[in-house]
């Protein structure tokens, strides 16, 4: 196990390398980082300070380590709009995001997962046909239009829910959340509802060919042969066995929900670094974008690492598979 | 091979594969219905220029004073604005039919050109195995687990706005898809006797990559690209939309969308509403398409 | 017969596909009687999984039963509601099936899928199931079940999951057990030891066992009585020893000339030419007269179940009445 843990933590580190290379090459090498890095309204003395500062007299690779080195410290430079360290402002921006994604898988999980199973328990039925036809809707539905439409309904034509913004939030253990208040709820359902039924329709699909799969293997007929009732087949044989794919991929999944969060932010108005991204490539705030990609990359590094943990965590034959490594 | 199985394959050869294909698609109505809708909107969208009541990029054919109408009202040039009109007074019938030219073009290019690099990388990885292979599989993952939208508002925040770096962006996005592909069941196809036999008369790399080893890559191909051009269409809608996509004097679908955003919050819903389900027909449309071709065309469904 | 545990009559269960009606069981007929072994013998395709599927109520759509009476315990299976047919399930008619790898949930613990199983039919503590549980694995020769009983099923080799679904089949003393082709999947040496297992355990408790095979070597050794089936019909039914020494019907013949054995060393192994029909599109009659060298035309005509012997039927107008010579 402890082997298996090191080895994945190696490949994550790996890959945060290249994509810390990647990114110093798309910036310094292939981009003029002078304009890419230095405020457009800054005066020459102002640039040639920040030049001696980031190095960007020196040759590429000597760059290439400063650059590196500041990464290490979580150093991105200042934001040229904020004037405040740029990973400063994407992580008071993080907590927001979190949430929105958080509550979204969550919704995503606990209407998609039933859906799918009945739709892969009664396949011919309208109700299962209809299940099906929603997540194809679900699929095709462009994400921002859809939330658009969302707040057609439920803000201007109905007037239940605000058309954005995040409202009041509370501090819990020094994050700021929304969930606890009413009036913060409010903000937070149709966000939420939107990035969710992104993720909504790929959770029916998969539990719902899951539940297909699963219901035609002996385990199921053995479960029924010894004459336990359906719900106790479905809820625990059927549905033990469908988590792990669905876990795993909506694991992998949540990386993506924080990125898509991007467009439901826009969307809404709502205050995440992914309104932060769309903002700062619109200002040209170059030092955030470099931020924003850094840490992104690490949450979905860290992500998969988690997940493949968890993964092994629910499937016993994975757990014996790594013993016998 | 024993002698025996020939004759029972012979009524089956008898019938050309494209035919059986063709047949088994249309068996499902929606997906046929799919396929007629695309067709449909492929024509809106190539003919825009002819078929639409005004060209909206025509400033001297707008009038300022329509502005914001809603749909069904008349105008004393074009006759009704079935859909309404925007801002400036611009029928938005006609805007969605170009908006549905420029997102197709963009699409449609973005992904020929993902199609031939992926089938290049994909095809030189199988075939050439070793250190190629490791190389262009590395970069495939790395690639594919990151999401296509982060990747391409990534790029475009270092390349910048243009109809030109959107359809780049789209295909860095893409091109790994059809690489895997192309490697998956090249691989598989490299196993097979005839491919050696082609190497043993020592026909060149290259003839036999795409002679000989590509064909057999076409079908799982054709059922990645089509849903790969969905994703695209729906990609440079959300782009545009965000703002980092193509520019306001070309807008696509996503960027009259975003156009409407401010006036949808008072009611004015149509200028963002109807491109909007312009683009959920066509992407729903191509998804039809994509379903069935990939119960046609995968063997391991057939009976 | 007041010891006739389970009788089967005119059993039909078809397939509905959409290339047509599979007719899998299409009248079939037997009983069995308390303690005896009936072995039900057959190609894959011939539908005796199907027959013992369908007396639990088991047959997956598009399959259905469609005729025919099952009857357990004065009742008819066919008829009772689902759940009181889950009721008979486990508790009164126990099942194994073919593959150990495949019967037992990979994910949950042996001790969870006993404990169910034992919970599913008797309100009792979990303490009291999982001493039950304990009590079943002893008694098919698991060593130290205490430790087994917590481990996952993958942990166990075949033949001891095996033993596990068989534990699990015999918690409720079921007056029958249906076993499909329990040992196919295990390596020889550990079918020999499971058959006696069985067998063991089957004189000891009394119960009625089914056992469905396409093997004649294992029935031989276990069964009281077989029924040869082939595409969907019992063909030929008779105590063992009689079937397996003075077969009736020609299917029956050739299913027993193809056994390789012993007695006939050197000699050509004999096949049954052509193949099994197709269930879609059966010959008139007798389903198995163009492969039969025995054929007339009067086979054309459908074949009614015939006492030729003491005890034996066949389905067939020209039978071996005569001793089966023994080719090579």
């Amino acid at each position: 196990m402890l082997v298996y843990f090191l080895r994945r933590l190696g490949q994550s580190l790996i890959a945060i390398i290249v994509m810390a290379i990647l990114v110093f090459i798309g910036v310094y090498a292939i981009g003029n980082p002078v304009d890419i890095l230095i405020n457009p309204e800054a005066t020459q003395r102002e640039i040639d300070a920040t030049m001696q500062r980031l190095g960007l007299d020196r040759p590429l690779w000597e760059q290439f380590f400063i650059y590196f080195g500041n990464l290490l410290q979580g150093d991105f430079g200042r934001s040229f709009v904020y004037g405040q360290p740029a990973m400063e402002i994407i992580l008071q921006r993080l907590p927001a995001t979190l949430e929105l994604a958080f509550v979204a898988l969550v919704i995503a999980i606990v209407f998609g997962i039933p859906l799918g199973v009945i739709a892969g328990l009664k396949p011919d039925t309208v109700l299962g046909k209809s299940i099906m036809g929603g997540s194809i809707l679900g699929f095709s539905l462009p994400n921002f239009w859809q939330g658009l439409m969302l707040i057609l309904i439920f803000a201007v034509l109905l007037g239940w829910l605000p058309a954005g913004g995040r409202g009041p939030t509370t501090e819990v253990l020094g994050i700021r959340v929304s969930f606890l208040t009413w009036e913060g709820l409010r903000h937070l359902i149709l966000p939420a509802v939107n990035l969710a039924l992104f993720k909504m329709a790929l959770v029916i699909r998969l539990a719902r060919a899951g539940t297909r799969e699963v219901l035609l293997l002996d385990y199921v007929k053995f479960a029924r042969a010894k004459g336990l009732s359906e719900r106790r087949v479905i809820t625990v044989h059927v549905l033990k066995n469908i988590m792990i794919p669905v876990v795993t991929v909506l694991g992998l999944e949540l990386g993506s929900m924080i990125a898509f969060a991007v467009v439901t932010e826009t969307v809404f108005s709502w205050p995440g670094m992914g309104k932060l991204l769309i903002d700062s490539i619109n200002l040209l705030d170059r030092p955030v974008i470099v931020g924003y990609v850094m840490l992104t990359v690490f949450i979905f590094v860290f992500i998969n690492l988690t997940v493949d943990l968890v993964y092994s965590g629910l499937d016993p034959r994975v757990r014996a598979g790594m013993r016998n490594e | 091979m024993s002698d025996q199985t020939l004759p029972a394959q012979k009524p089956r050869g008898a019938e050309s594969p494209l035919r059986r294909i063709i047949a088994e698609f249309f068996e499902s109505r929606t997906a046929a219905v799919g396929l007629v809708i695309f067709a449909l909107v492929a024509f809106v969208a190539l003919f825009a220029p002819w078929i639409s009541p005004q060209n909206p990029y025509d400033l001297s054919q707008l009038d300022i004073m329509d502005g914001t109408l809603p749909p069904g009202s008349e105008s004393f040039t074009i006759g009704t604005y079935w859909l309404g009109t925007d801002v400036q007074g611009r029928d938005m019938l006609s805007a969605i039919m170009y908006g549905l030219r420029m997102s197709l073009i963009v699409a449609g290019t973005a992904t020929l050109l993902a199609l031939a690099i992926g089938i290049a990388t994909g095809t030189a990885a199988a075939y050439f195995g070793g250190w190629v292979d490791t190389l262009i599989m590395r970069i495939v993952d790395m690639q594919l687990s990151f999401p296509a939208i982060l990747i391409a508002l990534i790029l475009l925040a270092i390349l910048g706005k243009g109809v030109d770096k959107v359809i780049i962006a789209l295909v860095i996005v893409q091109w790994a898809y059809y690489a895997r592909t192309v490697r998956g069941n090249a691989l598989v196809e490299r196993q097979r006797d005839y491919i050696s036999a082609a190497q043993c008369l020592s026909l060149g790399h290259g003839r036999v990559m795409f002679r000989h080893l590509l064909p057999n890559c076409m079908p799982p191909l054709i059922v990645v690209a089509t849903v790969q051009i969905a994703q695209a269409i729906a990609l440079e809608a959300t782009l545009s939309f965000l703002g980092v996509g193509v520019p306001v004097t070309e807008p696509s679908l996503g960027l009259l969308i975003a156009n409407g955003y401010s006036y949808l919050l008072s009611g004015r819903y149509w200028i963002s509403f109807f491109p909007g389900i312009a683009l959920l027909i066509t992407i729903v449309a191509i998804n039809l398409v994509g379903d069935q071709l990939r119960d046609v065309l995968n063997p391991r469904l057939r009976k | 017969m007041s010891d006739t545990v389970i009788e089967v009559r005119d059993l039909r269960t078809h397939f509905f596909t959409r290339a047509g009606v599979l007719p899998a069981v299409d009248g079939v007929s037997f009983s069995v009687r308390r303690g005896e072994v009936l072995g039900i013998v057959g190609e894959s395709g011939s539908g005796k999984s199907v027959t013992g599927l369908s007396i639990l109520g088991l047959v997956d759509a598009p399959g259905r039963i469609v005729g025919g009476e099952i009857m357990f315990r004065g009742r008819n299976l066919t008829e009772l509601t689902s759940h009181e047919l889950r009721a008979v399930r486990g508790h009164q008619i126990a099942m194994i099936f073919q593959d150990p790898m495949m019967t037992l949930n990979p994910v949950l613990r042996v001790s969870t899928q006993m404990i169910e199983a034992v919970r599913a039919h008797e309100k009792v503590s979990k303490a009291e199931a999982r001493q039950r549980a304990r009590d079943a694995l002893g008694r098919v020769g698991i060593p130290s079940p205490d430790e087994r009983l917590d481990a996952y099923p993958h942990e166990f080799s075949g033949g001891m999951r095996q033993r596990v679904a068989i534990a699990i089949a015999l918690l409720h003393s079921p007056d029958l057990i249906i076993a499909d082709e329990p040992t196919t999947a295990l390596d020889v040496t550990i079918q020999a030891q499971i058959l006696a297992e069985v067998q063991k355990l089957a004189t000891e408790t009394g119960m009625a066992l089914i056992w469905i095979t396409h093997d004649l070597a294992v029935v031989s050794s276990l069964a009281d009585r077989i029924a040869v089936m082939y595409a969907g019909r019992i063909v030929e039914d008779g105590p063992a020893p009689q079937v397996l020494s003075a077969p009736l019907h020609p299917y029956t013949v050739g299913l027993i000339g193809s056994v390789p054995s012993r007695n006939r060393r050197g000699a050509e192994l004999a096949q049954i030419p052509g193949m099994t029909p197709s269930l879609l599109d059966l010959p008139e009659g007798c389903a198995f007269r163009p492969r039969c060298p025995r054929a007339l035309d009067q086979c054309r005509q459908p074949q009614p179940m015939r006492l030729l012997k003491p005890r034996q039927e066949a389905r067939c107008c020209n039978p071996h009445l005569e001793p089966l010579e023994v080719t090579g």
